[in-house]
Formats: C-alpha cells, sequence, structure tokens
C-alpha cells in the first residue's frame, strides 16, 4: 500500500493535474472556437464591465432573486465552495505539500479550523443528497451522473476527516483521499463539475446580454 | 409526473408525430444542435447542475406546486436534455411530448434567469427544441396557421393587401368623425415616423389603429404607415423555429422603412415583435444594430408626454396597476419609462409584488396564446400564480402594454373571477387627452 501511496502522491499526482490542466485549457478553447464558428452574437454582446458587474453580484449571498428566494442553498452553497477552496489551498497537510513539492512555505489552516471546515464540505455534501432525495423540483431531475459526481466530491473529504480522526486504516483512508482528489480533478474538464471552469463565461454572458442589450440586471 | 400524463390532442402535432421515423427525428437532432446551436447549448447542457433553484421562477411551477414536471430544469430535463443524454434517439411520441412542453408550456419568458446561478438562458433552450420540432413538422395547428400566413402574404392574419389599406381608410374615416382633419397617411417618403403594427390590429383590434392616429394628429407628427408588405411587424415565425422566415419577416420590415426613407420606427403597443426585432430577428440576420431605429409605443409615448406635445388635462381617477411585459422590460428594460409614463396618466398606482424586470409572466406570449383553444386551459391553469398576483393589488384596471399581455391576462381575469379591466396606454392616452384638434 506504501508503494502505492507513493505513486499517488507522485506520478498519479502530476498526471492528475496535468490531465486537469490540459483537459481545462482544451475545453475552454473549443468553446470559445465553437462560439466563434456559430455564435458570433456571444462576442458581439460580450462586455467585461457587465461580466463582472454579474460575477460579483452572483458571489454575494443573497445579492439576488435567486439567492434569496433559496436560503438554504444559498448558505450551503457558499459554505461548501468557500470551505472547499480554503482547504485545498491551506489544509496543513496541503502546505506540507506546497513545501514538500514547491518549496512554497505558505500560512495554513490551523488544525481545528481545517477539521470544521471539512466537517462543513461534508454536511453540505449530506445537505445536496438530501435535496436530491427530498425535494421535488430536485429528485425530478437528478441523474446517475449528478449522484456519481457528488459522491466523487464527497470522497476525498469524508477520507481525510477519516484519516484525521484516525477512524479506519489511516493509511488506507489517506490513500483513498489522494486517489478521490486526482479523480475530482481530472473529472472537472469532462463531467458535471465542468461548472467550475464554465460558469465564469456562462454567468459573464448572462450578465452581458441582460446589462448591455436587455438594460436590466441578471439577478 | 410528466408531459405523457397531460397529451393534449393537437390535429397537426398528431398528424406530424404519425410521419416521424427514427432517422428524421435524429437527423433534426443533429441539425439542430451540432449544426445550427453551438457553446451556448454545449456549456449551459454541462454546467446545468440539476439544482433546481429555477423551480420558484416559473408561474408554471408556482401554479402546479406539487408537479416537478413544470419547473424549468424539469422542462429541459424532459425535452433538451434528454434528446441530448439519448443522443436523438426518441420515439415520435416523446417527441409529441416535447413539442407540447416547448410550445404551450413554456413562454420563453426568461424569468429564471433570475434564478440560476450558473446563468443558463432556458428560454433559448426551449427555443431549440422548438426549432427541432419544426424541423420536424411537429407545431401545434394554430400556431403553424400563423406562420402559414406570414410566410404567404407576409402577415400573421392572412390579410389580404386590399384589406390591409381598407382597414386604414375605414379608421382614418372613422376618425375623421371626430377630428375631421385628420388623416392616416400611407407611403409617405421621408416622414419623420413610420407606424408599424402587428397584424391583429387591423383584423380585430382595429380601434387601436384609430387611437394611434388620433394621438399622432393631437401631437402634430409627420408620420405615415405602409401600404404594402412589411407593415406587419409580428413574428409568429420565430415562436414556431422558422428562423428562415424570421429573417426575411424581418429584413421585410426594415426594408420597407428604407424605401420610405423614414427616420425611425414607432411599433404599436407589443411585447414579442419588439423581441423579434431587438433580438431574435436581428441576430439571425447578422445585425448587431437596427438599420432603422425602432422605437416601443412605451418610448415613444414617454416622449410626447414629456415634450407636452400630449396634454393630460385630468387623470385617470381610479387605480390602477401595471403590468411589465417580458419582452420590454426583461427584453429591454423599459420599466422604469413604462412607470412614469403610467403615473403622467393615473392618479393612484399600486404596484404589484414582484413587478419590474422580476415580472411574472403573462402566460400568453412566446406562442402560447396563438396556439390556440386547445391548450387554453393550459396557459390559464398554468398562471394562476399571475392571477393570484393581480387579486391581491385590490384594483380594477390593470395597464398591460402588450397585445399578448392582454389576451392572456384577459382570461385569467374571466376565469378566476377577478372582475378587472384591462387597458393599453394608447386607451388611456386617447380618453385622457387634451383634444385640441377635435371637433
Amino acid at each position: 500500500m506504501q508503494t502505492l501511496y507513493n505513486f499517488a502522491t507522485g506520478p498519479l499526482l502530476w498526471a492528475s493535474f496535468a490531465i486537469f490542466l490540459a483537459g481545462s485549457v482544451w475545453r475552454i478553447y473549443s468553446m470559445i472556437a465553437l462560439a466563434r464558428k456559430k455564435e458570433m452574437s456571444v462576442y458581439a454582446y460580450m462586455s467585461w464591465g457587465f461580466s463582472f458587474r454579474s460575477i460579483f453580484r452572483w458571489l454575494t449571498p443573497f445579492g439576488t432573486l435567486g439567492w434569496k428566494a433559496n436560503p438554504a442553498m444559498t448558505v450551503g452553497t457558499f459554505a461548501f465552495h468557500l470551505c472547499l477552496l480554503l482547504l485545498l489551498l491551506f489544509a496543513p497537510g496541503h502546505a506540507e505539500m506546497w513545501d514538500y513539492n514547491f518549496g512554497l512555505a505558505i500560512w495554513s489552516l490551523p488544525e481545528w479550523l481545517a477539521d470544521t471546515l471539512t466537517v462543513v464540505v461534508i454536511a453540505c455534501c449530506a445537505f445536496f443528497a438530501f435535496r436530491r432525495l427530498r425535494v421535488p423540483a430536485v429528485r425530478y431531475v437528478t441523474t446517475t451522473h449528478d449522484w456519481a459526481v457528488l459522491l466523487l466530491v464527497f470522497l476525498p473529504f469524508i477520507s481525510a476527516f477519516l484519516a484525521k480522526m484516525q477512524l479506519g486504516n489511516t493509511l488506507f483512508m489517506t490513500l483513498l483521499h489522494v486517489l478521490s482528489a486526482e479523480a475530482v480533478l481530472i473529472a472537472i474538464p469532462f463531467t458535471r463539475l465542468s461548472h467550475a471552469i464554465f460558469s465564469p463565461f456562462t454567468r459573464a454572458y448572462m450578465g452581458s446580454e441582460f446589462g448591455g442589450v436587455r438594460h436590466c440586471p441578471d439577478w | 409526473m410528466g408531459i405523457a400524463d397531460r397529451r393534449i390532442e393537437d390535429g397537426n402535432l398528431m398528424q406530424a408525430v404519425a410521419k416521424l421515423t427514427p432517422e428524421k427525428i435524429k437527423a433534426a437532432y443533429e441539425l439542430v444542435t451540432k449544426g445550427e446551436a453551438g457553446a451556448r447549448l454545449s456549456t449551459y447542457y454541462q454546467s446545468c447542475m440539476r439544482c433546481g433553484m429555477c423551480a420558484q421562477a416559473c408561474h408554471f411551477s408556482i401554479s402546479h406546486p406539487d408537479d416537478p414536471s413544470y419547473t424549468p430544469v424539469g422542462k429541459m430535463d424532459q425535452t433538451m436534455w434528454k434528446l441530448i443524454r439519448q443522443k436523438g434517439e426518441v420515439t415520435p411520441d416523446e417527441v409529441y411530448g416535447m413539442a407540447q412542453i416547448a410550445y404551450t408550456e413554456c413562454n420563453m419568458c426568461k424569468r429564471c434567469v433570475h434564478y440560476c446561478p450558473v446563468g443558463i438562458d432556458t428560454g433559448f433552450i426551449t427555443s431549440l427544441v422548438r426549432r427541432f420540432c419544426y424541423r420536424l413538422g411537429v407545431v401545434p395547428t394554430y400556431i403553424l396557421d400563423t406562420a402559414h400566413s406570414h410566410s404567404a402574404v407576409m402577415n400573421q392574419m392572412w390579410v389580404k393587401q386590399d384589406e390591409w389599406i381598407d382597414s386604414l381608410i375605414w379608421q382614418e374615416d372613422e376618425a375623421r368623425g371626430e377630428f375631421p382633419n385628420l388623416r392616416v397617411p400611407l407611403e409617405k417618403e421621408g416622414a419623420e415616423i413610420l407606424y408599424s403594427v402587428i397584424a391583429p390590429e387591423p383584423k380585430f383590434r382595429t380601434q387601436l389603429i384609430y387611437q394611434a392616429a388620433a394621438i399622432m394628429h393631437e401631437a402634430g407628427l409627420d408620420w405615415t404607415m405602409p401600404a404594402l408588405p412589411g407593415w406587419d411587424n409580428s413574428d409568429m415565425c420565430m415562436f414556431v423555429g422558422d428562423s428562415e422566415m424570421m429573417g426575411r419577416l424581418k429584413r421585410c420590415h426594415y426594408e420597407m422603412a428604407q424605401r420610405l426613407k423614414v427616420k425611425r420606427i414607432v411599433m404599436g403597443e407589443c411585447g414579442h415583435a419588439f423581441r423579434s426585432v431587438y433580438d431574435t430577428g436581428n441576430r439571425w440576420l447578422g445585425f448587431k444594430d437596427w438599420p432603422v431605429p425602432v422605437v416601443h409605443s412605451v418610448e415613444f409615448f414617454w416622449e410626447l408626454l414629456t415634450t407636452g406635445k400630449i396634454k393630460i388635462p385630468k387623470k385617470f381617477d381610479k387605480p390602477v396597476t401595471i403590468h411589465d411585459p417580458c419582452n420590454i422590460t426583461r427584453g429591454y428594460g423599459l420599466m422604469d419609462k413604462l412607470r412614469e409614463v403610467v403615473h403622467m396618466l393615473c392618479d393612484k398606482v399600486v404596484e404589484m409584488s414582484p413587478n419590474r424586470e422580476h415580472t411574472i409572466c403573462c402566460c400568453a406570449g412566446g406562442g402560447i396564446i396563438n396556439c390556440g383553444p386547445p391548450f387554453k386551459s393550459v396557459r390559464v391553469a398554468g398562471n394562476k400564480a399571475k392571477a393570484d398576483q393581480l387579486a391581491a393589488t385590490g384594483v380594477e384596471y390593470l395597464v398591460a402594454p402588450c397585445h399578448n399581455c392582454h389576451g392572456g391576462l384577459e382570461d385569467i381575469i374571466g376565469h378566476y373571477k377577478l372582475g378587472m379591466h384591462t387597458k393599453f396606454l394608447g386607451d388611456l392616452i386617447y380618453q385622457l387627452m387634451e383634444k385640441t384638434r377635435a371637433e
């Protein structure tokens, strides 16, 4: 298992980063090229000002009609994404990796805070699962794909938490953490998780069309 | 739950579906999703998180709270998302359901945009589903007939050339009883204003032409109306998915104005026609800007009232509420001007909630009312949300500057026994203005 762990944190990690980066660049490039070929109106209407106006507005909790109308979802979505990003960059374990791989001594979250944020992410995943099971509007449109990506995102956090709490085999849990996180990275450009790379563009376009053409807010 | 449980019989839908083969369906799917649509469809499909936040946006889902198949994402899931998931391999029966959803259960009012964090344009997706159905001929009978009328005579209502001119002269005649020197100038080259209407005006709302002529006359404007095709600014081809004809209609409209060398086009109180010249037809033609400026009635009336060309000696004294038509508010941002005009005409305005760009749709637009009697009950039941909103104002008069909105609102007012009356801005202005040139 140790060999596998070394492989997962070595070559496999670099391969995942490479697939994630190359895949994302390729997906974004091909969408931009496709828009240029088929939808010139997208280019004609795109505006930096209205794009950022819309992006910032939707990055404000309860700043839009959609967020106001769905308060639980607003708290869940913001908590999930914020904690996820903080942990990704500043989890104590990750800080060691930054240092080990790149010689970057970055600030890291205190242990207790990292644990708390991990629990928050796990709770948010449970909340999303609850919605998929119990909220009729969500259940009606949920597919296997949605369950798969939710499970995929859930795995790195639950395994990290169990490893930290030393529940189960710590090495196995850590390995699971690394492998599932790599799977998430690889999945981002090619699955529903691609909203991570596409939503800034879809948001920017909608902001531009509403701001510049429709002369009204898109929130 | 789903569209299969609420199938409504429609002559053309049944006939067209009977002729479908898997090959035809697949070919239409390929043409629309791969040939015509591009990055927007692809990113929307992949980025839609199926989170259901849009459920609270749509008047259909608000009116059917226990049925998720009416939510915007539910409707996309039963139509375009399903087509993509199954790579166009769907049955003729399923195409029937898709047509029924796209043509009769989504007004493409885009209210759901305000609820989607990712920025997905459900109205756009519906228009692609309609395009797919149109390529297969699977379009509800009544609206298809209006699109055929556009193709045959370049107007929506099978109005013949002589009938159009005759209707204008008839209204001129009528109006001269009240304003002796009034003219409806036809084909006047170089006029400041070209007034264009939708074909239902000469067909069955002819008094609106009388009122417009009276307002132009009182304001002393240099205006004209066209005698030749292109006079109808409406566009049912846009709503059935006949993009080619949509392009021809808009080109014809603009070229008619260019032929007459007018300074600008003023259009009647219509929402969808504005969408067609400003949002969809122009995109198809590749016009970023319009070849001849187009002014919507709301802006035009605002101009007449603020410059004092039309004076209102006494305002309407009963309380009114304002309905914001989606195509000119969410589509063009006329919320403030509309309010300013109504406040210049009426003493007391009771606002609906939500309003302005968050307005709840009339449920007639997007071509739904044009799908005719078989689907009337769908849009009346699907807009209990608006009926509740209207009832909550407690007022008797409702101002709505859009023909389709009038049709839809009158139907829910009748069905839910709200006892309200709808008014165009033109109705109020004609009724209230100072008539210095009348006899």
